[in-house]
């Protein structure tokens, strides 16, 4: 069995994964589902017919809801940050500082307007602008979500800054260097359309409940309709940006590349594995093969990779032990080179003490050579830059297989919607009860796969997980985590039973804010 | 209609209808009143005991100044340096 080390930093990354991925319920429902409710009262609008209007209603009761619980509840990791993550909070604080910013000023005059506007405005303000409200706040809930995932974006590709070793912040050199990181654009767009592929399946759920139980049949198939229209080119949207995505992961995070994918020795025309089982023992270096089955499709990973059949893609021994006729260094050799940034890092600071300048700048120079590598400088053997393997290979391939399945059910409902043979479909209608479930499957894997597979990094190659957390004891952490578990659990299940008694109300005579 | 015809309101009026849109929007709410229940416990607990009690920030709480916290972090980020020059 795996052992489990229950220090304070796993304490504080439990906790912190724990919140985010418990805070990841709302956010894509309410990324996705905003965007429905502007669709359907568009066609209210265009049409005047008062079913429309209903379903409109209706999903913005359930959209209302799940603002309503999951509101604030980010808020919780900036508190973790101020606590168990002190080290990190600095040194980052000049580059999240205006984003995070932003996004609090953005989402408060967002919510005070538009949300009123559009839970108190019918028949108060006339339809056009209600509807203009119900828009601007889906993409105005879409824009917030821009700036987290720009400092996520920063974390895994950490660009436009310098570090100041006077004041141990890096510095932010370029806001738009900032903003339009390759990696945070690449996050922006492939999290947000998974939101709406997670909010139209959402719907597909809900609806596939009243066709089952043949209730509010006529709301179900309108709701269909939509949601698969949206569910469909948001999936094909969330494929292409998946592709650029995986993409920029292969040229900036290598290492998770080959992690997600099982990949130990490099490969030249590399193929991509489709579906495979690890080898539970497998270590980097040992020789094993990785896997004990797989199918590969050929080639594929060297496409993905860097848009070339017959590329080479470093696996994670050439990442790790190097790899001379490919150009790649050696973990040991980036470690030796980390450990005498951190060093001239400590000379510079005890000579400033000493108000030796000369010799602080002598220092300075030093480290200014060596200081790309400074994160490596925290590892102890070249073994600790490696993820864990096995948890970002899977939830990556469940997150693959779900995605390769929900164009085809979307594509399924949309067609016997359209034939009128959508209530006779006694198969497909428990698949698309359970599709919201395996919305959240795949969207909790995404995470898991960009969160795990950066580890050990809390900024990549700059800052291990390890050195950003607060020299607390793992007692103080666990207090709160058990905390956040009675509190997000409550939550959770006030959210459940509050929707499942709204569905069971309906669109008719249901209330509407 | 509050917002129709804006143009013929003076500000009083304005300030006036949007006082009284949120009032009878607030007063008009069926499950949203269960809702705000739920966000004013909820933030309760979060910003008054959580952060509070459990989350104080650890370098305001310890250190006053800027120069303060950044000697400190520089100290845990280098305290494993082997000073060797």
């Amino acid at each position: 069995m795996m052992d489990i080390d229950l220090s304070m930093v796993n304490w504080a990354r439990a906790q912190f994964a724990f919140t985010a991925m418990y805070h990841w319920i709302f956010v894509p429902l309410t990324l996705g589902l905003s965007f429905l409710c502007a669709f359907f009262e568009t066609i209210y609008v265009r049409t005047g017919d008062k079913e429309w209007r209903a379903i409109t209603k209706f999903w913005m009761t359930l959209f209302g809801i799940n603002f309503a619980i999951g509101v604030a509840t980010g808020i919780i990791l900036e508190f973790q940050f101020g606590t168990n993550w002190s080290n990190y909070s600095w040194i980052v604080g000049d580059i999240f500082g205006a984003p995070l910013a932003i996004e609090g000023i953005f989402a408060f005059f967002l919510e005070a307007t538009f949300f009123a506007v559009m839970f108190f405005g019918w028949n108060r303000v006339s339809k056009k602008f209600h509807l203009f409200s119900t828009w601007m706040v889906a993409i105005g809930s879409n824009l917030s979500a821009v700036w987290i995932l720009v400092a996520n974006g920063w974390m895994q590709n950490p660009v436009g800054m310098a570090f100041n070793p006077e004041t141990a912040r890096f510095e932010m050199q370029s806001f738009f260097d900032v903003v339009f990181n390759p990696v945070a654009v690449s996050k922006f767009v492939h999290t947000s359309s998974s939101g709406f592929l997670f909010g139209s399946l959402f719907v597909l759920t809900i609806s596939s409940w009243y066709l089952l139980r043949g209730k509010h049949l006529q709301m179900a198939k309108r709701s269909i309709i939509v949601a698969s229209v949206f569910g469909l080119l948001s999936s094909s949207f969330v494929a292409f940006t998946g592709d650029e995505s995986a993409y920029e992961v292969a040229q900036k995070q290598p290492m998770k590349l080959a992690a997600i994918e099982g990949l130990y020795k490099g490969e030249t025309k590399a193929g991509l594995v489709a579906a495979g089982i690890l080898r539970r023992d497998k270590q980097p270096g040992d020789g094993q093969d990785p896997f004990l089955i797989k199918i590969k499709i050929p080639f594929m990973l060297s496409l993905l990779a860097n848009r070339s059949f017959s590329s080479f893609v470093p696996g994670i021994d050439d990442l790790v032990y190097g790899n001379e006729e490919q150009n790649i260094e050696s973990t040991a050799s980036k470690i030796a080179k980390g450990k005498k940034a951190i060093n001239d890092l400590a000379l510079f600071k005890q000579a400033r003490k000493e108000n030796d300048n000369q010799k602080a700048e002598v220092f300075l120079s030093k480290f200014t050579k060596n200081q790309e590598y400074m994160g490596y400088g925290y590892l102890n053997k070249p073994e600790e830059a490696v993820p864990p393997v096995a948890i970002p290979y899977y939830a990556f391939h469940i997150m693959v297989a779900l995605g390769t399945l929900f164009p085809v059910l979307f594509a399924a409902f949309l067609f016997f919607s359209l034939k009128g043979s959508l209530t006779r479909q006694k198969w497909l209608l428990p698949i698309g009860l359970i599709s919201g479930l395996l919305g959240l499957i795949a969207q909790e894997s995404g995470w898991v796969v960009a969160e795990v597979g950066r580890q050990p990094w809390a900024i990549n190659g700059l800052l291990p997980v390890k050195v950003a957390t607060t020299n607390l004891t793992a007692t103080n952490v666990q207090i709160t985590f058990f905390m956040f578990f009675g509190l997000f659990t409550l939550l959770l299940a006030a959210e459940i039973t509050i929707m499942l008694k709204q569905i069971a109300i309906g669109p008719e005579g249901g209330p509407s804010k | 209609m509050v917002f129709k015809n804006l143009e013929n309101y003076n500000l009083i009026s304005v300030i006036d209808n949007i006082y009284t849109f949120y009032r009878d929007g607030f007063k008009g709410m069926i499950i949203g009143k269960k809702l705000w229940k739920i966000i004013l416990i909820k933030l309760f607990v979060m910003f008054v005991i959580l952060k509070l009690f459990f989350f104080p920030n650890f370098l305001n709480t310890k250190f006053e100044t800027d120069v303060e916290k950044s000697n400190y972090v520089l100290e845990q980020i280098t305290r494993n340096a082997a000073k060797s020059q």
